[in-house]
């Protein structure tokens, strides 16, 4: 249990931060150039960081899989970033984005990262800004905000639908001076296969060009693992096609500790699956739910119908439609926190009310929000006896300034006016709060090691507030590793260039290469997507959105059992040498068999209900939240830390006592 | 529906390339162009074939790593829309479909429909950023009020995606589009007058150097780009241009 050590400093809350940067040990100038630093993945929290620890003088070497480092995953987060700026004068504050942020992951984060990211999130702003981030602003001139689920005040910065693009811009753009300047050298299609460890210590990695399929050494001081989140372990999620967990899963084979594998967001709305061709998921932002009533019919002969084709949605009449959320939290109604807006979606769905095809749909309706809209634009405009034409299109006016480009989206994706028939929606895989287990220094289990951004663990608990991710990915990488990696290559400045031309590289080299021709020899008969959807099958079903023992059990033999089939069976055409996009699936899909097992058996392990870990087993019995999630304080406050042993099956469980010193805990309601 | 492909398969750099037909049954309206591509690499697949190669990431529209010249069109005969936000309902049973990576000088095939790109990078690196470090003590974000339409404009500008549409679909294969809208998105705000001069006058340089032809005002450009991207962008980075050329110390 020694290695467990979070290293939290000492003091109240508010001035760890503080008292930490003051006593830490620096690098000057004239060593960090003597010292290499490795960055995997080039998203916001990679591309940040990539782009500081050069500012600050260090050799720094990025590497990403895509073409450009401006592709990263990070590009597609649409609604916004967090900060406590308080520029609305709501009342906002750092505590209250560290309350929130803390109550939001449902109590089972890391209290003093938390107030940390907190303290930086106003920086993030100003650092964008700084670099020509054209934020949304009003009028007058300053920089506008928008609320998001589960807050009571108005602190979200954004660029359009975009934030995320004209962030990750901005970290790429710092890169590109970077590069110029020959303090980053950058990897474009390359992928890391392996971390090597000297001596206890990461000092470097193992990839492998993707364009002409060398395997490549590379050494440095430290390395940074910034390669974002596993939801492709579902096979469909809204990630990127390639995003992987391959750079975290190699690490923790060598000794860094996974974390919570089981805690997944699944976001309430994204546009419903539509046949098994399907190669991915697409998210509709959760701003719509401002406006858009989620709906399914209440009588199961209008369902049928209408999967038969034989009745539109908008001709079911107001009281045949079951507004379900409405109906169970007339709170919160349709702004329920995203946990809470999927499994709900679900219960109906498997109940048999599901609107379309495949059964698992729901309505997204936007009518009442343009007749609303629409009424109060005519009596802005004095039109005394409008006609219901006239109070509908002026209603979709205004919903079109509000979302347009969502709907142009959805139209081009299902073909339907959504102005004029509902959207259909269903709950699809879309972060991972899980990750690698780091200390409050962002390092792993492995010296010289770190993890940062969705990589790590440490911020969201088991749920994730909306516009918290870009936060968490841009504080880790401008304004967090910069400081405590130095705490550690402070040790270093007299190593000298790490050589490549050692075993423990030679080893690594050897463990990638044997790997990769075992695939392309194998000749077996199944392609890589056979496995990988089936392996996404049972995870939905059996590790979905909602868990239970059997269930769980079942999961994790028939992971092993298609993993045995996959190493056994898989087929990957043509030569290790030059591009083969079937054998860097094959590597990838090969971790996600492993990974999945982990994740069930940790999913196994916390019988309780927390965030977007719902177990069957543990629900409210009586009284008001009948039904409702129940979290278990007194034997889940800690957080699973994975050793890797083995197989995943061998894995050992260290827990990391999770204390609430300045937030008391409380069952979330939303009724 | 049934389609055939003909599509360019070319083993690596060096390789001379060629079209090569394939067959696609079944293929349902509601896929996208690239689940298409999908379904035809896992048969290729099943029958011991490599897979056609081609880039593609994000699957909505965002990354701009998806590319492919479809029947003659940049992200194929849809409009405001990356190829992988292509719908196969543009299509009809027993259509012929042209698959073709993009091509111009300064993007060199990898394999079958992959292009390097990495020419865009380095414009980028030539000048596409504002020189401020990471301190956490920049100025308060709110201290330089941005007027809400220039702050819109610079916004539209930044929403290029570097796909390489523009460059794909010229005659002359000028990325003027791209470096217009970079040049644009700085030169309209506050942050990015103070290196403006250097700014246009390197990427242009650099994109000189590159290889990328000239623009002859065609609009070709703008109206294949996905995201829109205005000419006006193109005016503005030449008026730039034309400044920062008579000024210079």
């Amino acid at each position: 249990m020694s290695k467990l050590d979070s290293k939290i400093p000492e003091g109240p809350i508010k001035d760890k931060w503080t008292t930490y940067k003051d006593k830490i040990d620096l690098v000057n100038p004239a060593n960090k150039r003597h010292i290499d630093v490795i960055v995997v993945g080039t998203g916001l929290a990679g591309g940040s960081a990539a782009a500081t620890l050069a500012e600050l003088g260090y050799n720094v070497k990025a590497f990403c899989y895509q073409d450009s480092p401006r592709r990263a995953h990070s590009i597609a987060a649409q609604g916004g970033i967090n900060a406590a700026k308080n520029y609305q004068g709501d009342g906002d504050s750092v505590y209250r984005l560290f309350y929130d942020t803390v109550k939001g992951g449902d109590y089972r984060s890391r209290e003093a990262n938390v107030h940390r990211l907190s303290e930086v999130s106003a920086n993030i702003i100003d650092q964008c800004v700084a670099q020509g981030v054209p934020f949304a602003r009003e009028y007058g001139g300053l920089l506008d905000n928008r609320s998001f689920g589960g807050v009571l005040v108005s602190r979200t910065f954004y660029a359009k639908g975009q934030t995320g693009q004209q962030l990750l811009l901005g970290a790429y753009s710092a890169m590109n001076r970077q590069i110029a300047r020959g303090k980053i050298e950058m990897f474009n299609r390359h992928e890391m296969l392996d971390v090597v460890i000297v001596d206890g210590k990461a000092r470097g990695i193992i990839a492998r060009n993707l364009v002409t399929g060398e395997i490549e050494r590379h050494s440095a001081h430290a390395v940074v693992i910034a390669s974002g989140g596993y939801g492709n372990v579902y096979f469909l999620s809204t990630n990127a096609m390639g995003s992987n967990v391959t750079a975290s899963w190699k690490i923790h084979k060598k000794g860094a500790y996974f974390a919570n594998p089981c805690y997944t967001q699944i976001h309430p709305t994204c546009i419903p699956r539509s046949g098994d061709y399907q190669s991915k998921l697409t998210l509709m932002s959760e701003s719509l739910r401002n406006d858009g009533r989620i709906w399914v019919p209440k009588n199961m002969d209008d369902v049928h119908a209408i999967r038969a084709g034989k009745l539109k949605p908008t001709e079911i009449a107001e009281e045949n439609r079951d507004y379900y959320l409405e109906r169970r939290y007339p709170a919160f109604g349709n702004l329920v926190p995203r946990d809470v807006a999927s499994r709900a979606a679900k219960e109906r769905c498997d109940a048999g009310y599901g609107v379309n095809e495949t059964g698992e749909a729901v309505y997204l309706d936007f009518r009442s929000a343009i007749e609303r809209y629409g009424s109060e634009q005519a009596k802005l405009k004095g039109l005394v006896n409008a006609s219901k034409e006239e109070i509908t299109s002026l209603g979709e006016n205004v919903v079109e300034a509000k979302y347009g480009n969502l709907f142009q989206m959805y139209e081009k994706i299902v073909d339907e006016n959504p102005y004029k028939t509902p959207m259909m929606i269903y709950p699809a895989t879309h972060y991972t709060m899980g990750g690698v287990w780091v200390d409050y220094n962002l390092m792993t289990t492995i010296p010289g090691c770190y993890a940062i951004g969705e990589a790590n663990f440490s911020d969201h608990g088991a749920n994730r507030l909306g516009a918290s991710a870009l936060m968490q990915g841009l504080a880790d990488g401008y304004f967090v590793l910069p400081y405590t990696i130095g705490n550690y290559l402070s040790d270093d400045i007299r190593t000298g260039k790490i050589s490549t031309d050692t075993a423990e590289f030679e080893e690594a080299e050897k463990n990638v290469t044997d790997r990769i021709n075992q695939f392309v020899n194998n000749k077996g008969t199944k392609s890589v997507d056979y496995f990988h959807k089936r392996l996404g099958k049972v995870m939905w079903d059996k590790v979905g959105m909602s868990r239970n023992t059997k269930g769980l059990k079942e999961a994790i033999e028939e992971i092993q059992s298609i993993r045995e089939e996959f190493w056994k069976d898989v087929l990957v055409p043509g030569s290790a040498d030059g591009m083969n996009t079937e054998l860097e699936k094959a590597g990838r899909v090969a971790d996600f068999l492993e990974l999945g097992e982990l994740f069930a058996k940790d999913a196994l392990d916390r019988n309780e209900s927390c965030g977007g870990h719902f177990r069957e087993e543990s629900v409210e019995l009586d009284g008001e939240q009948k039904g409702e999630a129940k979290r278990d304080d007194e034997n889940y406050a800690y957080v699973s830390a994975w050793e890797y042993t083995g197989e995943p099956k061998d894995a050992i469980l260290h827990k990391e006592e999770l204390e609430f010193n300045d937030i008391e805990l409380k069952q979330r309601s939303y009724k | 529906m049934n389609l055939k492909l003909k599509i360019w398969r070319q083993k690596d750099a060096e390789d001379k390339g060629k079209m090569v037909a394939y067959n696609v049954t079944d293929i349902s309206e509601h896929m996208s162009f690239l689940e298409m591509l999908d379904v035809l690499n896992e048969q290729l697949v099943n029958s011991g074939e490599e897979p056609v190669a081609f880039d593609h990431d994000c699957r909505e529209g965002i990354c701009g790593m998806c590319s492919l010249y479809i029947n003659g069109e940049a992200h194929g005969p849809d409009r405001g829309v990356t190829t992988c936000q292509l719908h196969m309902r543009m299509f009809n049973d027993g259509d012929t479909i042209f698959i073709e990576p993009f091509r111009a000088k300064a993007f060199p095939v990898i394999k079958d429909l992959v292009v390097d790109r990495s020419a865009f990078d380095r414009i980028q690196q030539s000048g596409g950023y504002i020189s401020v470090n990471t301190s956490g003590n920049t100025q308060d974000a709110n201290a330089i009020p941005i007027p809400k339409a220039d702050a819109d404009e610079a916004m539209d500008a930044a929403t290029c995606i570097g796909c390489g549409a523009c460059v794909a679909t010229c005659k002359n294969s000028s990325a003027m589009l791209f470096v217009g809208a970079k040049v644009s998105q700085y030169a309209l705000l506050p942050q990015g007058k103070v290196e403006a001069k250097d700014r246009v006058m390197n990427m242009v340089n650099q994109m000189d150097k590159e290889g990328f032809g000239n623009c002859t005002n065609t609009g070709a450009c703008e109206v294949e780009c996905p995201k829109g991207i205005s000419l006006t962008n193109i005016a503005r980075m030449n008026r730039e241009y034309f400044s920062a050329s008579v000024t210079e110390d």
